[in-house]
């Protein structure tokens, strides 16, 4: 996964189908990276995301909890139109900054 | 009501699997020339009902998962997700919306995902035999 640190805003670009099977390395990548760097902001890029069910929406409301407990914020970005709907529905447009890919 | 055509499918309760089973089910409900979002709609209904059968049923042991798929007439489906593993209780407490029993990574939102991109879900399970969830979606399609 490739991330970007500047700004004390720590950037993970996720990429693929996040399920229950791949959400597991999305995940340790992501917390090794919030642990190592501290951010102020965590900013999870939902943009090359071509598939995801509900685990998508777990691996947010875990970071949302794990940069919580570091005093940080959580943003989702750029989250495809087509996967708009398991988001709407999910109601973690409370946890931060949540927005929809603009196309 | 007969159907004019299904598929069988049993896999083993492994995650790696949970991908295989989404394509698999949207590949052959492609012959009713579904659209992308009908497609993705059961894409992700399927991936909810087979990941709860591993995480959940088979609590992420080995066991096996059996996905049948029926079309009838006037295009509509319907896909039966059946495991052999704990079973549920209440199931009407289960599919309330962000209720799950494994908190941390689970948002408790498959059964409020299977629910909105399906026109009908049902869920059968016995303590200590099994759970079958079944999904019925109507395809439009394009034309
Ligand atoms: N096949 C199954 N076998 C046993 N229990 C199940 C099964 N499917 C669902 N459950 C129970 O129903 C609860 C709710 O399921 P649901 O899919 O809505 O949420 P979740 O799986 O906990 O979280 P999420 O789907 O958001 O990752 C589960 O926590 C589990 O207790
Ligand atoms: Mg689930």
């Amino acid at each position: 996964m490739v991330f970007d640190y500047s700004d004390n805003v720590l950037t993970a670009f996720i990429d693929g189908e996040i399920d229950h099977h791949t959400a597991t390395a999305i995940r340790e990548a992501i917390d090794e990276r919030i642990l190592k760097d501290k951010p102020c902001v965590l900013r999870l890029d939902y943009g090359g995301v071509t598939f995801m069910d509900s685990s998508g929406i777990g691996l947010i409301m875990g970071r949302y909890k794990l940069i919580t407990s570091c005093s940080g914020k959580i943003e989702v970005t750029n989250i495809p139109r087509n996967m708009a709907k398991v988001v709407k529905l999910s109601g973690v447009e409370k946890l931060g900054r949540i927005t929809i890919k603009e196309n | 009501m007969k159907a004019i055509n299904t598929m069988k499918l049993e896999i083993e309760s492994r995650s790696v699997n949970e991908s295989f089973a989404r394509v698999a089910v949207a590949a052959f409900v492609s012959q009713l020339d579904p659209t992308i979002e009908e497609l993705g709609d059961i894409k992700t209904a399927v991936s909810e009902a087979v990941t709860n059968s591993i995480v959940h049923g088979y609590k992420e042991m080995k066991g096996k998962i059996y996905i049948t798929v029926f079309i009838y007439e006037n295009a509509q489906i319907r896909i039966k997700i059946r495991d052999k593993g704990c079973g549920i209780e209440n199931i009407e407490e289960a599919m309330q919306p962000l209720f799950t029993t494994m908190g941390g990574e689970r948002a408790g939102l498959g059964f409020a995902v299977m629910q909105s991109f399906t026109d009908r879900v049902k869920v059968i399970s016995t303590v200590g035999k099994g759970t079958t969830v079944t999904l019925e979606k109507k395809i439009n399609g394009r034309f």
